[in-house]
């Protein structure tokens, strides 16, 4: 079954185009990558797809679920972590854990949602600070256990390593795989190639708002006949 | 040189946009009116002819007197009798004509003056509003009484008969007051004593409701922009959740604050209200207290009032793109609840012009203001109109809320929006 299915997608700001019509599928407990330089569409699909913003034409389908009929019922499934998100600075770190998961579970199970959230941060006694006093790292660290704690069937993480040192990142990548593994299908944006091509089971390149290049990273490399991601992406980028 | 030449610069290009100027450009508009609006109740006021109803019982010289005065102006006169029997009719009449007093003189009238003694006068006075200038609409009557006062003297002094008294000379007319408000009849109360004490009264709510509303609305319209500036708002609205929902949890949670603020002034005001109602004790001003039930009605009009600010600080507050744009935001939502505040407390709802009438309608935070001046007029029609204005205007700024939350405008802001919409398309072809 497929997880996300998109169907020719267009989304226009005004009379500026973000994404030029793309469609692809998203396989169940799949690792999806998109990357593409900046201002390609990434994070507006990723929007989109989060129920933030509308569809200009074209549907997304989630697990059967449309972004455009069925808003509500994507949001059940979904997970979204934003490319520069921020949480309330008057809330300590495990606060602002427990306001998220009093969304997606009550009682004993809230309480080890938030446990989990606690462990997934790494934050260990700066949990009880307030968000207000932490690092940039520290905060997307707080920001990607609350995308990941709430067991969403599908999550969508817009460059999920972004800001953290080598070792957090790589702690992140490994939660990240235990995830797919578990059963959970993530899509993901990233301008680590290195990452990306760890991480990502299928990649997709996109480009001013359309989809140049799709494949699983080996495909690709040797589409291209290069030895690494990046100069694929290099190559299709400048033509 | 250069180097503060470009700071300047960029400071004046982040500082001076749209949502910043709007904002001015509203307030600059909205003082012109204003001052339209009191400026012509006060002329109005002052220059009015004195327009009155009169039973004169008294066959002499000096009742004349008020008659030769009244000659001066255009047909001042909207009822006149010398039967005792008519008093009542005249009263009507005064009513029914929008007369400002009627005056009942006395068979005995110019006799006691011709004793040297000081005559009595009754005025009823017939009060058409609560606010600060409506007391003025007496002025010409009083204009009136002071002309005939002085004639009289004149006319003592120039037959020759002044008595011993020369206070009596100087001043021999008095009077006594009756006042007319809405469907109450305040014996021995002028129009002043009466406008005196509903300022009192109506003053202090207006000034409450107006302090609340400017205050809240900074807080929701800045919590909005902060949501935005923190990047808290696109992880809030993609939980699991409907809008609706989110929208009334914004909603109720302000409302809450806001309830505090209110009590909190409230409990302030307690205090100054005490003082006011032992003093109504004492007098025949009791009549106009408010009784249990209308106190309720405007308990529950303040607090529909205050939805209202929310929704639409809410709407307000969706456009705003960060902290700064939000505090520009707030001034319009002021503005609204100032110009209410001012209005109800120089002149009258019912004395305005129809168009002047409108607005003030149109703007929810009038209704409460002048509800309980409306309540002591008897004019509960008003009153009720109002209240259901104020549930309408909650349901549609909710409505209006919900949907902008299910539109791009939360994170792309106005602009982007409206230019790919047909408002966008429409400015483009100019
Ligand atoms: N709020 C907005 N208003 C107008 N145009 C926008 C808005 N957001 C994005 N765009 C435009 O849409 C296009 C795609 O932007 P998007 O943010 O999706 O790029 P991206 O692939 O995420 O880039 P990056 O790698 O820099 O994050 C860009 O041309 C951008 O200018
Ligand atoms: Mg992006």
């Amino acid at each position: 079954m497929d997880a996300l299915v998109v169907r020719d997608f267009h989304k226009s700001y005004g009379k500026h185009v973000g994404v030029d019509g793309i469609s692809f599928n998203v396989k169940h407990g799949e690792i999806f990558g998109l990357i593409g330089p900046n201002g390609a569409g990434k994070t507006t699909t990723l929007r989109v797809l989060s129920t933030l913003l509308t569809v200009t034409s074209g549907d997304l389908v989630v697990y059967g679920k449309s972004v455009v009929k069925e808003p509500n019922e994507v949001r059940r499934i979904i997970s979204y972590l934003p490319e520069d998100a921020g949480a309330y600075k008057n809330l300590t770190g495990r606060q602002y854990l427990d306001f998220i998961a009093s969304f997606f579970a009550n009682g004993e199970d809230r309480r080890k949602m938030v446990v989990r959230g606690i462990e997934i941060s790494g934050l260990n006694e700066r949990i009880d600070s307030k968000v207000d006093t932490y690092s940039k790292g520290m905060t997307r660290r707080l920001l990607i256990s609350r995308a990941i704690m709430t067991n969403p069937r599908f999550a969508i993480l817009d460059e999920v390593t972004s800001g953290l040192d080598v070792v957090n990142a790589s702690e992140i990548r490994q939660i990240i795989k235990e995830m797919a593994r578990s059963g959970v299908t993530i899509l993901l944006s990233s301008h680590n190639m290195f990452e990306v091509e760890h991480l990502c089971d299928r990649v997709a390149l996109i480009n001013k708002g359309k989809i140049v290049a799709e494949g699983t990273p080996s495909d690709l490399k040797r589409r291209y006949n290069t030895t690494n991601l990046e100069d694929v992406f290099t190559k299709v980028v400048k033509g | 040189m250069s180097h503060i030449l470009s700071l300047i610069k960029k400071e004046l290009r982040e500082l001076l946009t749209p949502a910043t100027i709007l904002p001015i450009v509203i307030v600059a508009l909205l003082f012109a009116s204003l001052g339209g609006l009191t400026g012509g109740a006060v002329e109005d006021a002052l220059t009015a002819p004195p327009k009155i109803a009169m039973v004169n019982m008294d066959d002499g010289d000096f009742s004349q007197i008020y008659l030769d005065v009244l000659a001066d102006f255009d047909d001042p006169l909207v009822f006149y009798s010398s039967e005792e029997s008519d008093i009542e009719a005249a009263l009507a009449e005064m009513k029914a004509e929008g007369a400002m007093a009627t005056i009942v003189i006395g068979s005995d009238y110019s006799s006691t003056i011709e004793n040297g003694s000081r005559a009595n006068i009754t005025i009823y006075w017939n009060m058409v509003g609560a606010g600060m200038f409506s007391s003025m609409s007496t002025a010409p009557v009083d204009m009136m009484i002071i002309n005939v006062s002085t004639q009289t003297t004149h006319k003592l002094i120039e037959s020759g008969m002044p008595g011993e008294d020369s206070g009596i000379i100087t001043s021999p007319i008095s009077y006594e007051s009756t006042t007319f408000l809405g469907d109450k009849e305040l014996v021995g109360v002028g129009p002043a004593e009466v406008s005196a004490f509903l300022q009192g009264q109506s003053f202090m709510m207006p000034l409450l409701i107006m302090i609340v509303i400017v205050m809240l609305g900074g807080i929701i319209i800045s919590s909005m922009g902060q949501e935005k500036e923190n990047k808290t708002l696109e992880t809030l609205l993609t939980l699991p959740v409907s809008r609706t929902t989110i929208v009334s949890g914004k909603l109720i949670g302000s409302a809450i604050v806001g309830l505090i603020f209110a009590g909190v002034y409230m409990l302030g005001m307690n205090y100054y209200m005490e003082g006011l109602m032992s003093m109504a004790q004492d007098m025949e001003l009791a009549e106009l207290k408010l009784g249990i039930t209308e106190t309720a009605i405007v308990g529950l009009m303040v607090a529909l009032a205050i939805l209202c600010a929310l929704g639409l600080c809410m709407i307000l507050g969706a456009f705003a793109k960060n902290y700064k744009a939000a505090q520009s935001l707030t001034i319009p939502i002021s503005f609204l609840a100032v110009i209410p505040f001012f209005v109800v407390m120089f002149t009258d709802f019912v004395n305005l012009p129809l168009m002047a009438q409108v607005v003030l309608f149109i703007i929810p935070f009038t209704h409460p203001m002048m509800a309980m001046n409306n309540m002591i007029m008897g004019n509960y029609e008003l009153v009720y109109y109002g209240i259901a204005y104020l549930v309408a205007f909650n349901l549609a700024t909710v409505m209006v809320t919900v949907r902008l939350y299910k539109s791009d405008i939360l994170l792309t802001g106005l602009a982007t929006t409206l230019s790919g919409g047909p408002l966008g398309r429409l400015m483009r072809k100019r």
